[in-house]
Formats: C-alpha cells, sequence, structure tokens
C-alpha cells in the first residue's frame, strides 16, 4: 500500500493503540453465516402464513381480456387470487421519476397489471395458497385470456414513427434525453492528426444474487401496523414507500431486514411485485411470503447495461487527447424503475466518460427508450463499466491508430495527482485522486515490460496473448442532493448510535444495512477503535426501521464513508461522555484518560484506572455514589452526510493478461491486476473481496453474461444453464494493491470501494482481446466477447 | 419452481422396477441419480405422476472386466467412472471424457445408465458409447434386448428405450493394444454442455490410422459417429488428405442453432477438433498447423 497523503503531525482517532482500522480481522458474523444459524427471509415462518405466486404474462405485450380463476379458487388450499383490479383497491400506482432528471418521464406502474401487460413476466394475478407447491397448482388453472399487441423491442428503432408508443400518454417512447457540451469539440476534432470512431455494444444482464428477491409481509389489523420482512440495502426507503401506496403513516410500517444473500443493486428498488405481496397482506390481513424463483428473477429483476454507444476520440501525434464524443442510446423497458428511476444509468455514462482525462473538451448525447422488455436500473457500478469501455476502448484505439503504447497514452493524458482539486469536462468535482501513482503501481505489479516481451515471443509460436489497461472512476459517497433533491424520499445521510452497557460492552445501532460486504465488520472496526474496546465487545444491530437511526441504508458505495463517520463520531461522543464520569470517579481530568482495552488508563504512562464494566456498574447501579449533578450520558447519536463534494470520487486501474485461441475464440483470462484508491482503508481483506467479486461481476459481462432477447420481447435464456454466470474455473487470479488518497471530507477519510472491481474489468478484457488480435486486423467493441463473436471478428465463420 | 405432486416407489429388485414401469407406463418416470429429472420436474417441464427410484439397486451399480468386455453398470456414478482403475485401463476414452460431465456435485449424483437414457446430444457419455462401438443393455417386459450405441440413439432427448424399459448396463470392447484415444470440447465454462466435442478412438499403425471412430457431440439431434474418419483410415496422412476429410466431415454434419453457436460455427469447431484429434494422436503438429491456417 502506497500513501499518497500522510499526516505525520497529528494521530487521528483511528490511530490509537490497538486501533483495528487497517487491519484484517474476521468479520463478527462469521460464525452466524458459516454455520448455517442465519436468519434469510426465505427462513421465516409466521402463524397463519400464506404463500403468493405469481401469474406472469407470457407475452411482452398484451391486453388483458380476461381473467378466469373460478377452477383455480376451488382447489384445497388456495386462500385468494387476486387480480390487479381487485388490489388497486389497497395500493396506489406509482411513477418512477425524479425531478432534476429534467424531461424524465414514465407511466403509472401499478402492482399488479389492469387491462394491459408490458413484458413477459408481469406479474397479472396473485394466487395466494398455503404453501408455494399449491399456489403453482393452483396457477396453472387460472385461465388468462390475452389479445397479443406489437413489441417495441429493439431500442434502435423505439423512436421510429412507425413503431408503437408503449404508452399513448406519454406521446412518444422517449423515457429520458441528456446532452451535454463542454469545451470545443469541433475545433478539438479538427485540431486532431487522428480520429477514431467505434460503436460499442454492451449485452444486457442482471445481478443474479445467490438469494432471490424475498419478503414476508405480515399486516396485523390490531395493531393498524405491517411488518415487512425483506432483503434489501435500504429499509427506510421501503417503510418510506410502502406507507405511502398503502395510505399508512411511516410509523405504521416497519422493515426489518435479516441477513441478505447478495444484493449487487438488485435489491434497492420497489419491485411490484413486493408492493403486491405488502398490499396481499393488508387485504387478506394475514402474514403472505413471496420467494422468487429463479426463472421469475430473470424475468424481474432489474436488468441494467443495455447500451449502444457511438463513440469518436480525437488525439494528436504526440499523444494528447483532444476530444470526446459519445451518442449512447440505451432501452429500460416498459416503465422507469421506482424510486431510482432508469434515467441514472445513462445519465452516469455521460457523466463519467473521459472522466480520467484532461482533455477539456466533451460532447455527449444519451437517449433513454422505452421498449417491452423487463425493466432495467441500476446495478452494481452503474453506467461505469459502459462508460469506462467507451473511454478506455477509444484510448486504445486512439493509441494504436498513431502507434503508441498503451500506457504511455494514458500517462500523457490522466489527471496529474497534484492537479487537485479539478473538474471534469462533464462538470465533475474531483477532490483527490491518484491516476498516475496507480499506474505505475500497476505497471510494476505485473512487470509490464515483461510481459510485453513474453507477447512478442508467443505470438512467434502462433500463440496470441493481449494486454488491457483500463483507468476509471467511480462514484462513491452521494452526498446530501441525493436523492432527496428530486423528490425520492430517500435518505442521504446515515445515523449511528452506541451506548455502553451495564457490562462495559457496546451496541451500535446503525442504518446502513449488509448484504455480505461487511457493513457490520466495519462498524464494529470503527466503534472499537474509536472507543478502545475490543471487538467482541462490540454488538452491531442493523437492519429495522423501529431499532436503528433513520438512513439511507447501503448502496452507491456509501456504508463505510457515510455510515462509518456517523460511527466515528458517535463513538467519539460516547468516549468523551465515559471520560467525563471517568474524571469525576477518579478525581482526575478527562484530558489526563484514554481508553485502551477495555479499562480507562492513564494517557502519561497508560496504567489502567478503572475497568470500564466497573465504570458502567457505577454509573447505572450506584450513580448515589457520583457527586451531585453529575448525570452521565452512555449512549450518543451522530447522523453523516458529505456536503462539500457531491461524491467522493476514487479511481484506479485495471489490467487483464488474455489469450484468445484464434481457431476457435474462446478467450482465457490469465491473470488480472487492479490498483484502487478508495481513501482510508478499514478492513484490507474486505476492500480486496470487494474488488476482487466486483472484477468477477465485470468479467462475467465481459465473456459470459447476456439476457437474450427474442424478436417478439421473450427471454430466451431465464435459467442458470443458459445465462452464464462467471464461474470460479474460469476466473483468472486477480491481484489487488492499493493508493491511498483519504477523503477530507470526513475524519475517516474513507471512500467506497464496493463498484470499483465493476467498472473497469471489461474494459481491461476487451482492450487485452483487441491487443491480442492485432495481428489480425481484427477489433471488438461489443461484450460479451462469445467465441461466435470473436470468430466472425477474425473472418473464420 | 416446485414440482407437481407426484407418486414415489423405490424399486425393491429389476423386476420390481420393471413391474411398476409396466403398470403405469407413460406416466411412470425412473429416477437414477435425479440431476436431469429433477430439474426438468421443478421447471414442470416433466410432471410424472409417478417415480421410480432405482437407487437401491445394487446389481446394477458397479464396473467389471470380463474378459474383452467391460460392463459397466447403470447406476454407476459418474465420480465411479473417474476414480475407477478399470476404466483407466480399458475405456481411457471414458476416464478422459467423464471429466468434463459437469461439477463434482452432480458426478457424484449422476449415473451412465441416466446420461444415456437422457440423451441429450450435447452429452459425453453417448458419443463415448459411439467411438468405444459400445452395446446398451436394456431390459423390458419382453425380456433383455442388446441394443448397438450407433442404432440406440434416435433424436434429442430421444432413444430406443420404451416407457416401461430399464437400461440396466453398457458393454464396452477392452482398449486394444495400439489403440489411442482424443478427448476434447469446447464449452464456455468448465462443466457446461459442449457447444461442439469430439470423442475418438484409434488403432494406430505406423504413422497412421488403422482405425479411427469419431463420436461428435451437440454437432446435431443425437451423437455422430463421422464417416468422415473412413478416409483417414489405412492411408499416409497429408495436410491435404486432412483438408478432405475435413470437407467431407463438413458436409456431413447438419448442425443446429442455438444461442452458443450458428451451425457455421459448429462446422468450423468440428474441423477445428478433427485436425486437432489427427495431429495429436499422430504427433504431428504441422498437420493441424497447416489444416486451421
Ligand atoms: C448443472 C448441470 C450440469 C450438467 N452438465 C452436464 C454435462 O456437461 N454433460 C452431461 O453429459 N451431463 C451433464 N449434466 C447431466 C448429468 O450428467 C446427469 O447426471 C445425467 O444427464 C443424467 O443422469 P442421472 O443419473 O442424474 O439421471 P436422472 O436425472 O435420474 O434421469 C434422467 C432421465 O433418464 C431416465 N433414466 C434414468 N436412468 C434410467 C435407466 N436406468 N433406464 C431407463 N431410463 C432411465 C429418467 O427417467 C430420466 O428421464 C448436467 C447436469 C446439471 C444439473
Amino acid at each position: 500500500m502506497s500513501s499518497i497523503r500522510v499526516n505525520p503531525e497529528t494521530l487521528s482517532v483511528l490511530d490509537r493503540p490497538n486501533s483495528y482500522i487497517g487491519k484484517t480481522v474476521p468479520r463478527p458474523n462469521l460464525e452466524r453465516l458459516l454455520q448455517g444459524r442465519a436468519t434469510y427471509v426465505s427462513d421465516m415462518e409466521l402463524p397463519r402464513m400464506a404463500h403468493v405466486v405469481f401469474l406472469r404474462s407470457p407475452y411482452a405485450h398484451a391486453k388483458i381480456l380476461k381473467i378466469d380463476a373460478t377452477a383455480a379458487k376451488q382447489m384445497p388450499g388456495v386462500v385468494a387470487i387476486v387480480t390487479g383490479k381487485e388490489l388497486s383497491a389497497v395500493i396506489t400506482p406509482w411513477v418512477g421519476v425524479l425531478s432534476h432528471l429534467k424531461g424524465l418521464k414514465s407511466a403509472p406502474q401499478s402492482a399488479l397489471a389492469i387491462d394491459r401487460v408490458c413484458w413477459q413476466g408481469e406479474a397479472v394475478a396473485a394466487i395466494v395458497a398455503t404453501s408455494r407447491a399449491t399456489a403453482e397448482d393452483a396457477a396453472e388453472h387460472v385461465a388468462v385470456e390475452y389479445e397479443e399487441l406489437e413489441a417495441v423491442t429493439d431500442m434502435r428503432t423505439a423512436l421510429d414513427p412507425g413503431t408503437p408508443v408503449i404508452h399513448a400518454s406519454l406521446g412518444d417512447n422517449l423515457a429520458f434525453e441528456r446532452i451535454h457540451d463542454a469545451g470545443a469539440v469541433d475545433k478539438a476534432f479538427a485540431e486532431a492528426d487522428a480520429v477514431v470512431e467505434a460503436d460499442f455494444i454492451f449485452g444486457r444482464h442482471t445481478g443474479v444474487t445467490l438469494e432471490p428477491r424475498s419478503v414476508v409481509a405480515d399486516w396485523n389489523a390490531a395493531e393498524t401496523r405491517l411488518t415487512i420482512y425483506q432483503g434489501t440495502q435500504a429499509p427506510h426507503m421501503v417503510q418510506n414507500i410502502a406507507a405511502l401506496h398503502l395510505g399508512l403513516r411511516e410509523s405504521q410500517v416497519r422493515v426489518v431486514c435479516k441477513d441478505v444473500g447478495g444484493s449487487f443493486g438488485i435489491k434497492v428498488h420497489i419491485y411490484a411485485d413486493e408492493m403486491a405481496t405488502y398490499a396481499l397482506s393488508k387485504l387478506l390481513r394475514r402474514p403472505v411470503k413471496f420467494v422468487a424463483d429463479r426463472v421469475e428473477s430473470f424475468n424481474t429483476d432489474i436488468h441494467a447495461r443495455d447500451h449502444r454507444c457511438k463513440g469518436k476520440i480525437g488525439v494528436k501525434r504526440d499523444g494528447t487527447i483532444t476530444a470526446f464524443e459519445i451518442d449512447d442510446l440505451t432501452g429500460i423497458g416498459p416503465y422507469s424503475m421506482y424510486p431510482r428511476t432508469s434515467a441514472i444509468e445513462a445519465n452516469q455514462v455521460v457523466n463519467l466518460v473521459g472522466g480520467p482525462y484532461t482533455s477539456k473538451n466533451y460532447r455527449a448525447r444519451a437517449r433513454v427508450v422505452f421498449q417491452n422488455k423487463n425493466v432495467m436500473c441500476q446495478y452494481r457500478a452503474v453506467g461505469h463499466p459502459i462508460a469506462c469501455s467507451v473511454t478506455e476502448g477509444l484510448v486504445d484505439l486512439a493509441a494504436m491508430k498513431i502507434g503508441m503504447d498503451p500506457v504511455e497514452i494514458r500517462r500523457r493524458n490522466l489527471i496529474k495527482d497534484d492537479a487537485y482539486p479539478c473538474g471534469s469536462p462533464s462538470g465533475l468535482r474531483f477532490e483527490q485522486l491518484s491516476h498516475h501513482a496507480s499506474l505505475s503501481k500497476i505497471v510494476e505489479m505485473m512487470d509490464y515490460q515483461a510481459l510485453r516481451a513474453e507477447q512478442v515471443t508467443l505470438r512467434k509460436k502462433g500463440i496470441h496473448r493481449g494486454i488491457g489497461i483500463a483507468s476509471f472512476i467511480e462514484v462513491t459517497n452521494p452526498s446530501a442532493a441525493f436523492y432527496g433533491v428530486g423528490g425520492a424520499k430517500i435518505s442521504s445521510q446515515d445515523g449511528v448510535a452506541v451506548r455502553l452497557d451495564a457490562q462495559g460492552s457496546v451496541i451500535c445501532q446503525t442504518s446502513i444495512t449488509e448484504q455480505g460486504q461487511g457493513s457490520e465488520s466495519l462498524t464494529a472496526q470503527i466503534v472499537g477503535s474509536v472507543l478502545g474496546v475490543s471487538m467482541d465487545r462490540v454488538r452491531v444491530v442493523l437492519g429495522d426501521t423501529d431499532m436503528t437511526p433513520y438512513g439511507g441504508g447501503t448502496w452507491a458505495s456509501r456504508g463505510a464513508g457515510i455510515g462509518g463517520e456517523a460511527a466515528l463520531q458517535a463513538t467519539k461522543i460516547l468516549r468523551k461522555n465515559i471520560l467525563d464520569v471517568a474524571a469525576v470517579i477518579l478525581q482526575s481530568t478527562p484530558a489526563d484518560l484514554d481508553i485502551a482495552n477495555n479499562a480507562v488508563v492513564n494517557v502519561s504512562d497508560g496504567a489502567p484506572r478503572i475497568e470500564l464494566n466497573e465504570l458502567a456498574r457505577i454509573v447505572y447501579f450506584r450513580p448515589d455514589t457520583l457527586p451531585p449533578g453529575t448525570r452521565p450520558e452512555l449512549m450518543a447519536t451522530k447522523h453523516f452526510v458529505p456536503r462539500e463534494y457531491p461524491f467522493a470520487f476514487t479511481n484506479g486501474v485495471q489490467a487483464a493478461w488474455v489469450e484468445v485461441d484464434t481457431d476457435t475464440g474462446f478467450v482465457k483470462l490469465l491473470k488480472h491486476w487492479v490498483v484502487e484508491d478508495c481513501g482510508t482503508i478499514i478492513n484490507p481483506q474486505l476492500v480486496d473481496e470487494q474488488i476482487r467479486g466486483g472484477v468477477v461481476q465485470g468479467l462475467g459481462a465481459a465473456l459470459f453474461e447476456k439476457c437474450i432477447y427474442d424478436e417478439r420481447g421473450q427471454l430466451t435464456n431465464a435459467n442458470m444453464a443458459d445465462y452464464l454466470v462467471p464461474m470460479s474455473g474460469e476466473m483468472p487470479d486477480i491481484d489487488v494493491g492499493h493508493v491511498v488518497s483519504p477523503t477530507r471530507e470526513s475524519e475517516l477519510g474513507a471512500k467506497g470501494a464496493g463498484e470499483a472491481g465493476t467498472a473497469g474489468a471489461a474494459a481491461a478484457v476487451s482492450n487485452a482481446v483487441n491487443d491480442a488480435l492485432q495481428p489480425f486486423g481484427a477489433i471488438i467493441t461489443e461484450i460479451p466477447l462469445t467465441p461466435q463473436v470473436i470468430l466472425t471478428a477474425l473472418g473464420r465463420i | 419452481m416446485k414440482a407437481s405432486a407426484f407418486a414415489y416407489a423405490r424399486a425393491t429388485s429389476v423386476a420390481n422396477a420393471l413391474e411398476l414401469l409396466a403398470s403405469h407406463g407413460e406416466r411412470a418416470r425412473v429416477l437414477s441419480g435425479g440431476q436431469s429429472l429433477i430439474p426438468a420436474m421443478n421447471l414442470r417441464l416433466v410432471s410424472p405422476e409417478l417415480i421410480v427410484d432405482i437407487g437401491e439397486l445394487k446389481e446394477l451399480r458397479g464396473i467389471a472386466v470380463k474378459g474383452e468386455t467391460l460392463v459397466i453398470g447403470a447406476l454407476t456414478r459418474h465420480a465411479d467412472l473417474l476414480k475407477s482403475s478399470d476404466i483407466v485401463k480399458c475405456a481411457p476414452l471414458l476416464a478422459a471424457a467423464v471429466a468434463h460431465v459437469a461439477h463434482p456435485a452432480i458426478r457424484n449424483r449422476g449415473t451412465i445408465g441416466g446420461s444415456l437414457a437422457q440423451a441429450d446430444p450435447a452429452s459425453e457419455l453417448p458419443a463415448c458409447m459411439l467411438a468405444l462401438g459400445a452395446t446398451i443393455v436394456v431390459r423390458g417386459p419382453g425380456g433383455e434386448r442388446r441394443i448397438a450405441a450407433a442404432e440406440f440413439f434416435t433424436g434429442i432427448y430421444e432413444t430406443k428405450l420404451a416407457p416401461q424399459d430399464l437400461l440396466v448396463a453398457v458393454e464396452l470392447p477392452v482398449a486394444r493394444k495400439g489403440s489411442a484415444h482424443f478427448f476434447q470440447e469446447f464449452a464456455r465454462r468448465h462443466g457446461d454442455y459442449a457447444i461442439v466435442g469430439l470423442a475418438a478412438q484409434a488403432v494406430l499403425q505406423g504413422d497412421g490410422f488403422a482405425d479411427l471412430r469419431l463420436g461428435y457431440f451437440a454437432v446435431g439431434d443425437r451423437p455422430v459417429l463421422a464417416k468422415a474418419a473412413g478416409k483417414l483410415t489405412g492411408v499416409a496422412i497429408t495436410p491435404a488428405l486432412l483438408a478432405e476429410a475435413s470437407a467431407a466431415l463438413s458436409d456431413e454434419l447438419d448442425p443446429h442453432e442455438d444461442q452458443q453457436a450458428t451451425p457455421a460455427m459448429r462446422r468450423h469447431l468440428a474441423k477445428v477438433l478433427l485436425s486437432r484429434c489427427v495431429s495429436t494422436l499422430l504427433n504431428r503438429p504441422d498437420i493441424h498447423r497447416g489444416a486451421s491456417a
């Protein structure tokens, strides 16, 4: 690890003796997970609980003429069969727009389709029964009469006058358009020595969480209160929206989020079938469970990344990049997703293209269109893989064109490490990035020169290997302006409450959530370090709107940076409060005392003065022994939201070393490297795991994953045999290195690390494949890079 | 994804299994390893009324060498094939192939009988049966039938098995002296069904082949024993001859289109496999480079 900004004069609260910060410590929840004692929603059984199965449309676009459930309703074990019209008595529709995304439009979406279905997989009726199997049996006896309508499937023709408009009330199929023009783009292209253009194509894909989306909704008519057990990244968001559409006050809704089996952004949205489950519980006055099966997960979990992006770059002979231009088109399905909207991804692409580089000339257009396919929305590293693949693909093409080494062209154009703070041509503000330090480090880690030499030698033997480099920036820690500014009631701040209990242990309630990334661990590490107690004494409570402070949750790589800072600040207060009362008890002054190893100690010689459990005993059970007027407060709460920068940008660089079998079109991933800069590293192992996991998802996009639709809008590979997720057998070793530029917006200095791996992995692989194929003059700007795509590009088939 | 309700019977003997099958006909299904049947039931692609579990029939499990014949019981699991020294000795092609069948967890349950009865055209084992000249032993209401592998596979998931039949064993000739094998498949990920694969069994003689059997899989609706192999036996192999055999192979195959490959790509990959097979078996790298250029 190398550090960009060292500040040796002052020791922060993080540098205390026995600090857990920067140390690999096991996750506190490891035993629970490994012993199979976790509680996932599907583990939950409540008295009188019924199971719901959704009957889903087999058509991409159709009128619902008639639903006949008479026979099914008679079947044993069937509790109710509910149509969209019937359910609309208890739940109102919604429209997925945000006011700050100007011009974004969408149509009202209902929990269950009413009159019309707009994608294959949209739910048309809810079958509630005493077991899932019984409900599935009954579903086979519900007869739905459809009139098939023409489906809009190709995003390229979605805006043509001859194409049907999916929502007549909207006038056309354009959901959102953004145009951006900075600097003097035409002039910059005119002044370039070479201009290169390419069409980049990205496969639609999805998150494939190990645990599918699941909900148990429990309406207690006596309390007039709904408890929602759900694997979600944002419990307070779910609380707000469930209440809003069920006509309840937020205090009438409790959201409990226990263990979650992976999320990746899939579980940060409001899904129609989940809303229907809440409504069914209210309607039927009993607990209702919905657990998506794998097929419906593929058909209804948000998809992402379905983009076609034309890109253009201008370059001078000396390697100077003069301008970037993009024209991005994406199809998001029939509705903009609620409440974060489906325009964010394209918007992000516009924001991020060209972001690592000094060129100020940038023109972009992004269009977001409706189509009759499953909805698209934010998935891990929203927009980043598109922006990074386009940018880095163009940079490599420019380098190829002028005969410059890919590392060299980046050295000449990446924003200098001492140029911060500065802005990007799309208007982003960077506090402190480390592109050059990262690039130097990765070049060293991979022994770039040796690899180049090896590449030359092997080429002579007919073995075609390639090196791909991809620099990237990553949006983390969204600030006060998200998402409330656009009207969505999603908290931008997070809160933490810490208290010392009567035996000197600490209970910490945080509003961030855990989906496997280690939120629980990093919170305990921070609390333990700042307070001076061992981690085994810190119990972290998360995922319960009744029990935790109000907050945004875990998404956009914000858990450590925002929730972690709240934990740090809350714990500082608790520490001060403890030292204040300790000073009274010990007849000392707080300044002369510290806490270490679960005891109050002397600052001067570290000698223990009083154990925390003894202090707690006095405070809780013998306050009569304290001097009059002493009112110790052994619980403290703090909230945090960054205010200065809209995002804490992180940066890094990835490199791929691949071998292409030019006879078969198969790509072998030999090795992958990442250098990233997420600021302060709380737990190196957790960061490395985040990076590696993210890289693997990016490699999935590069080589394997794609939701394949036919021209009638049928998803043809909605199962684990045909939708290829990346598996360990194909994954290379992934070496991770770090550069550390902490953010000054917080005392903790942590930025996010959850999405960097995904951001640049596909770009690195694409560049590597094109590098390998140089002798053949083939250039591919499409992912996934399937054998079919590669053999076609090579002219072999 | 829950199977619809079904009745379950655990067969106590082969005779008992045959009785159950005979009385229920098409409405019954044999359960072996369940690695193909259970997913299909959970997806409600099939909804048998009765499952006849033959898992306890020890007499159907095991590998034995009887003179010049290797006998493999239908319930022998993929993992057993992989571990067996008899297989390595007598049918090394099979050992090479099984390593490509699915993943360890599936190989621990999946059986050779289930795989052959399933007759997935992309499966490794059916193609091996063709290359090895296996005999499939079947018992049905009319007694025992012995069907040559070349006759057994009749289409996608279709075989000469009737609903009342039980596949009980396969018999393979023990590998002769001078025999050699080649196995390779192209799959997107380890353990996936292949896009195209080749299981080849040869008898080497001098610089060439006295015999060459090319069992292709995933190139059509059933495994294919390529006739083009005939062009390469008993002659001196030259790049020109290989190119000729390659062209014949291409004409002979009628591959399907799916999400992984077009027919053209399958033909191309089949030809790549042919040249790799020949150059590997004859240790002639020159031939392969010439053919793929
Ligand atoms: C994820 C995954 C990946 C896989 N990958 C591959 C692969 O790469 N290559 C490959 O070849 N296979 C693959 N398989 C399938 C696997 O090899 C199965 O084991 C095999 O296809 C069927 O064997 P089984 O014993 O499980 O049969 P079962 O599933 O029990 O039965 C399959 C069919 O055969 C019938 N049947 C079974 N035994 C008999 C019998 N003795 N007589 C008559 N009929 C019988 C059943 O009624 C059923 O119709 C994969 C499976 C999975 C789940």
